[in-house]
């Protein structure tokens, strides 16, 4: 090995780390861990299977090929797949991320209130208040609504935290947000005053179970241009299934009218439903076409049912097979209508999709702890909504500000760097372990990658990968909604 | 490029850096080789990226040389380095344990030949896999 030169020249060349697919009869690769996705020329779909099969040398690669391709760009094909690093050496070292924090003064986009932490539904899986609750909020010493003065701090911490950023947002949330209507109010007309005092603006939305939307609060909703996401799992015996009031009676009859006056009336935002998916509610296209063509909503997303392993209502493996079919379905339909540019509200995918186009490579699974933090009733700040007024994820609070030294503590340790259990996944920029609460649920730990999800990651991930190549060959313009 | 097309974001960055960085075709990013356009862009960065908090050790380095007296960074023996070191120059002149990648003891003794002098000479290091 005295000339490195030379050894270089005869070198094995392999495929680093990447994952293939096919969309509309082209070849793409999208590359790990950069996210970048090219689609290749038959040349280099050719060195790329070959060097799959077994490594070999450029030479060897040459002599394969050059019945099939010029030698000259058989030669070009090489060196390009090896600038993008698809291919490298034999036994290069991966590509891994240095666990690096943040720039200091990373800016706050997001801020999730809890207004409250009471709600007049009981539903079954509840993460607030069923089984695996994080935090007692029915006897627990945290408040039960958020009082005027603690909204307010938090609206001073978002417009503070948000450095340079000209918008920003606040999410309201609960237990049932609309139990805290008031405080909405107030909130809302403060923020707006203090954002354009600041040269800002705030940006408002709230999740609600709709159980108690009135005329004047819809009004309120569609003045004040507040994205509302509604809770609901679908048609009438599925949403009473589980959703219910504290009697036992199902929520259905109730919020039907009042969603319907809601999507008469609010048009100044989209208005989207927002699904929970557990063992005996699996018919993804039956609720999605309840939700869309029956009941008119905007958009509908679709999630898993969080929980501890041997909960009843816990998905099981043949639910997941089926829920992917489901899935990949809807993505498909989704795909036909983008070809066309016309709208589907299947919002799972165009979330994806989002991040496929931009190439997102994440050091952390979401923006919990960082660009996004809850507030509990009491004015504790915690990673996210789901942890609020848990001590053991509090980063600060809305008077006293962030703990830098929690948060800083609290990145480290979640970085994907500390996850070597994703280090060998092609999915993992786009998924980086997955949601904190659901690992604290599942594993009673934060910082452990969501291990039950990989193969539903990677299998939802590649299907979008598919739409996303197919949309790129059939009609790219559209993909331009994707760059803001 | 002529065989690739970048489809998202992400790709169209990538092509854009390896042209600004002239490696476009021949691998010159990889090797972190320096063009005249690449000039202004950092194609080299410290170690440790964050400011330092004193020097870089690597895994498992045997900080003192005493034959029979071997230790590491620790005082113990158990984290000898490891041979996921590689190209450090300092371990190449100057360690005596031949673990690091590439060793001046074993396999590579002229890896620093076209490099006379390290502050001048260092991109003409390569890189070299065992």
């Amino acid at each position: 090995m005295s000339d490195p030169v030379a050894v270089a020249s005869d070198r094995l060349l392999a495929p680093r780390e990447l994952h293939s697919f096919v969309a509309a009869g082209e070849r793409f690769v999208y590359l790990v861990p950069s996210a970048g996705i090219f689609k290749l020329d038959p040349p280099a779909a050719a060195v790329l299977d070959l060097l799959g099969a077994s490594p070999g040398s450029e030479a060897a690669v040459v002599e394969s090929l050059s019945e099939r391709f010029p030698v000259g760009r058989i030669r070009e094909t090489l060196a390009e797949l090896e600038a993008i690093r698809a291919i490298g050496p034999l036994g290069a070292p991966r590509d891994e991320v240095v666990n690096d924090l943040p720039p200091d003064g990373f800016p706050l986009t997001t801020m999730v209130l809890n207004v409250t932490n009471k709600c007049n539904l009981a539903c079954t899986y509840c993460y607030e208040y069923g089984e695996d609750k994080i935090v007692d909020a029915s006897c627990g010493d945290q408040p039960k609504f958020m009082l005027d003065d603690t909204a307010r701090d938090g609206v001073e911490l978002l417009l503070r935290e948000s450095g340079p950023l000209e918008v920003a947002h606040l999410t309201f949330f609960g237990g049932e947000t609309l139990l805290n209507f008031p405080l909405l109010r107030e909130t809302v007309a403060y923020a707006r005053r203090r954002a354009a005092e600041e040269g800002k603006r705030i940006e408002f939305s709230l999740t609600t179970n709709a159980t108690l939307l009135r005329a004047d609060i819809i009004a309120w909703l569609a003045d004040n241009e507040i994205g509302v996401t509604v809770s609901i799992d679908g048609p009438k015996e599925m949403q009473d299934r589980m959703r219910v009031f504290h009697s036992g009676k199902g929520s259905y009859e109730t919020v039907r009218p009042k969603i319907a006056e809601l999507l008469r009336v609010h048009r100044s935002r989209p208005i989207g439903a927002r699904v929970t998916l557990t063992r005996e509610n699996l018919d993804v296209r039956r609720i999605f076409e309840h939700l869309t063509e029956d009941m008119g909503f905007w958009e509908v997303g679709f999630a898993p049912v969080t929980t501890a392993p041997g909960r009843d209502y816990e998905i099981e493996e043949p639910g997941y097979e089926r829920v992917l079919e489901q899935f990949g379905d809807l993505a498909r339909e989704w795909l036909e209508c983008a070809v066309e540019n016309r709208h589907h509200g299947f919002s799972n995918v165009k979330d994806t999709l989002e991040e496929i186009h931009k190439g997102v490579s994440k050091a952390y699974p979401c923006g919990a702890g960082l660009g996004l933090m809850g507030v509990s009733t009491g004015g504790d700040v915690a990673l996210c909504h789901r942890f609020a007024a848990s001590p053991e994820h509090n980063i600060g609070s809305v008077a006293g500000g962030i703990d830098r030294g929690r948060q800083r503590a609290y990145l480290e340790a979640h970085h994907i760097a500390r996850k070597t259990d994703c280090h060998t996944c092609w999915a993992r920029p786009i998924c980086s372990g997955g949601c904190y609460h659901e690992a604290y649920v599942r594993y009673g730990r934060t910082t452990a990658p969501n291990l039950h999800f990989c193969t539903w990651v990677r299998s939802w991930t590649h299907t979008c990968l598919e739409v996303y190549g197919e949309l790129s060959e059939r009609n790219p313009s559209y993909l331009a909604r994707f760059d803001a | 490029m002529k065989h690739l097309r970048p489809i998202n974001q992400k790709a169209e960055r990538i092509e854009a850096f390896l042209t600004r960085a002239g490696a476009e075709p021949g691998g010159e990013a990889e090797t972190g080789g320096a063009t005249a356009q690449g000039a202004d862009e950092l194609d080299v960065v410290g170690l440790e990226s964050r400011p330092p908090e004193g020097p870089h050790i690597p895994l498992g380095c045997s900080l003192v040389f005493s034959p029979g007296w071997e230790v590491d960074s620790t005082g113990g023996t158990a984290g000898l380095c490891q041979p996921v070191e590689r190209d450090l120059f300092d371990c190449h002149l100057a360690c005596f344990w031949p673990a690091h990648v590439p060793d001046q003891l074993n396999h590579s003794p002229d890896w620093t030949g076209k490099c006379a002098s390290a502050q001048k000479d260092w991109r003409k290091l390569d890189l070299v896999f065992p």
